[in-house]
């Protein structure tokens, strides 16, 4: 497939390998993200999925190869510069801050971008009141765009599944993003949830995000995204628009199953 | 409670937090906040003179206690940053305690005869960069390594202090001169200070002027504590407005956030490592604040001794009991764990037994802690505004 698309590379995966011991969970993968698109991430459970967002992300150093940012590799950085750099992430089993409620789960988003520090807060500035007041506005902002923004008072923990994973999605924008990194956000969800969420995920896109999407889903997959990388056994066997993989007979094989009615 | 439907209360939601249109009762709220903070304020300097029946101690002076109460305190405040927001168990607290008491010995009595006002931020300068030497390589394990490398630190330190002749030895500093007297300075007999204010004596529940008794204004002798209490009392507050400030802050919120998940507070653009620093190195300061005003408080002396692996245990008893997390809890535990040996003192051997059993009793019964961390207030603050929000909702 020629490469068409004349859109700038956002992030590129470039001949990732990460070995545990013997055991290599990512083998020479290599894809780009381009900016503005939705890209989906998809692939048999133990795929590698997840573990491509963990070196995307600075949890994990690749054993070779190189993830560029921007034109900047990412290597070496603190997982925290790598947020403020510009990649925010979502959990596949959520992760967050239960005991905080949800605006001030936002707030620790929001406030990765904020200048004022331990003087500021302590002096009461006026730089700090106005910055406060600022990331305030933000968060409710958020969370009024997620659909959570009637329970922003309420404690993360008491929020429903649905809403829990959705607060995620609002935190991780928080950090104000160029590349946001969705880790199934669909897990456990019901069909009318998954259409609200895929609406979501244009919503976002629409908004100037770059979306990398994991998904078991396929209908979901299908739906929403420009394109899909697909991973099995930690390496890409397919990329290319979502009509093209629903055909691709390699994908059928390794992940769709070898009968494609069950597929769509 | 139940849940409400979110839809239809999201436009009124802004107008739950205070802003211009509720100004009235705002303001009057405001007011009456202010006058009750006031006269909390007022009481607590007033406590040891008034010498409030049951709660004064029998069988010691109270102001002394008082004033160990105070100093429990403002430890258990400094200690709570570290533990309760934070979350980082700090099992060696009462080496900073030590470091900021040997430096102000070391300052006034032992190698130098500085004034009291200028040795107290050294102190605290001294502790925090003891609290950054420690932290930074410390803070890099998690859970009960942390807490067994800061025993360590808390049992190298007193040990360094008894095997050093240039700090005393096992002999400690003596001669700390109090803090500058305002008056005429000696030795508490009723001519000194600017004026002197009497006690009450009880007689049963009726109260009169104790005229017998008088606590000079700011002199610092020997005799009389209370002068103690008071500036112990004063930095109390002042740590307790800085803790707000800094609470509720980013910084306050990225320490809950470390707390609760270090993994996902750094994936959200916390730099986790530095905040648990900070937290480290703020609470070594007002460790070192609570030892420098022990080394020149009642008595001007200070030993190895004074500074036992145990102390550090019944800090962090203190933090618990009161509530981690919660700044008043803090201070409730840290008065409650000098107190109570002190107001059973009557029943001598026993006293020790039974303040041990309402430890024990208290965290059975109340595992976050008498009171509980601000969570739970902030889910009931929370709730409280959405019925508010539900009640509009019903008038509209």
């Amino acid at each position: 497939m020629p490469d068409t698309d004349t859109r700038k590379a956002l992030l590129e995966v470039d001949d990732v390998t990460i070995r545990f011991g013997g055991v290599s969970a990512l083998e020479s993968v290599s894809f780009d993200i381009k900016e503005g698109e939705i890209l989906g991430l998809i692939g048999p459970n133990g795929a590698g999925k997840t573990t491509c967002f963990n070196v995307m992300t600075g949890v994990y150093q690749a054993t070779s190869g190189q993830i560029r940012f921007d034109g900047r590799p990412l290597a070496k950085m603190k997982r925290f510069q790598i947020t403020k750099l510009g990649i925010a992430r979502t959990f596949q089993n959520i992760r967050l801050f239960k005991s905080m409620t949800a605006l001030e789960n936002v707030l620790v988003g929001v406030d990765a971008n904020s200048k004022v520090g331990l003087f500021n807060a302590l002096l009461r500035t006026p730089l700090h009141r106005r910055t406060e007041a600022e990331s305030i506005e933000a968060a409710y902002a958020l969370l009024d765009f997620v659909g959570v923004g009637g329970r922003a008072n309420e404690l993360a923990e008491n929020l429903s599944y649905g809403d829990q994973r959705r607060l995620e999605i609002a935190r991780a924008m928080g950090t104000r993003p160029k590349l946001l990194c969705l880790d199934e956000p669909a897990a456990g969800f019901n069909p009318a949830e998954k259409q609200r969420l895929m609406d979501l995920i244009r919503k976002v896109r629409d908004d100037g995000y770059t979306v990398l999407l994991i998904e078991h889903d396929m209908r979901l997959v299908m739906g929403v995204t420009d394109r899909v990388v697909v991973l099995e056994f930690g390496r890409k066997i397919a990329e290319g628009p979502p009509a093209e993989i629903r055909d691709d007979p390699a994908v059928i094989a390794a992940y769709l199953g070898v009968d494609d009615e069950d597929a769509s | 409670m139940s849940t409400t439907a979110p839809g239809s209360t999201r436009s009124s939601r802004r107008s739950g937090r205070p802003l211009q249109i509720q100004l009235p009762s705002f303001l009057r709220s405001r007011l009456s906040r202010v006058v009750m903070i006031a006269l909390g304020v007022l009481l607590a300097y007033a406590l040891p003179l008034i010498q409030p029946p049951f709660i004064t101690t029998p069988a010691s002076d109270f102001g002394g206690v008082m004033a160990s109460a105070a100093s429990f305190a403002l430890v258990a405040l400094g200690l709570n940053i570290v533990i309760g927001y934070a979350g980082l168990l700090d099992l060696g607290y009462v080496g900073f305690y030590a470091v900021g008491a040997y430096t102000t010995g070391v300052l006034t009595s032992q190698h130098g005869h500085w004034p009291f006002f200028l040795v107290l931020p050294c102190a605290m300068i001294v502790t925090t960069v003891s609290g950054l030497m420690l932290g930074a390589p410390a803070i890099r394990v998690r859970g009960d390594y942390l807490a067994i490398v800061t025993l360590g630190f808390g049992e190298i330190i007193s040990l360094v202090a008894k095997n050093t002749p240039w700090l005393g030895s096992a002999a400690g500093i003596k001669n700390i001169p109090p803090p500058p007297s305002i008056g005429p300075d000696p030795i508490g007999t009723d001519q000194d200070g600017l004026f002197q204010i009497p006690h009450l004596a009880w007689n049963g529940l009726v109260p009169s002027v104790d005229n017998l008794h008088k606590t000079p204004f700011l002199t610092f002798g020997v005799l009389d504590a209370i002068p103690y209490y008071w500036l112990i009392l004063t930095f109390i507050l002042v740590v307790l407005v800085a803790d707000m400030m800094v609470n509720n802050s980013r910084v306050g919120r990225a320490w809950e956030a470390t707390r609760e998940d270090e993994d996902a507070a750094e994936l959200m653009g916390v730099p986790t490592f530095r905040y648990k620093l900070l937290a480290f190195m703020l609470g070594a300061a007002i460790g070192g604040l609570a030892g420098s005003l022990l080394a020149a408080g009642q008595g001007g002396f200070i030993s190895p001794d004074a500074f036992p692996l145990l102390l550090s245990m019944l800090f962090v008893a203190a933090v618990i009991i009161g509530g981690a997390g919660n700044r008043w809890g803090a201070i409730l535990g840290g008065v409650l764990v000098a107190y109570l040996p002190e107001r059973f003192r009557t029943l001598s051997d026993y006293r020790l037994l039974i303040f041990g059993l309402s430890l024990m009793v208290i965290v059975t019964f109340r595992p976050q802690g008498i009171l509980p961390p601000r969570r739970t207030r902030r889910a009931l603050r929370a709730q409280a505004e959405v019925e508010e929000l539900e009640g509009e909702v019903i008038d509209a």
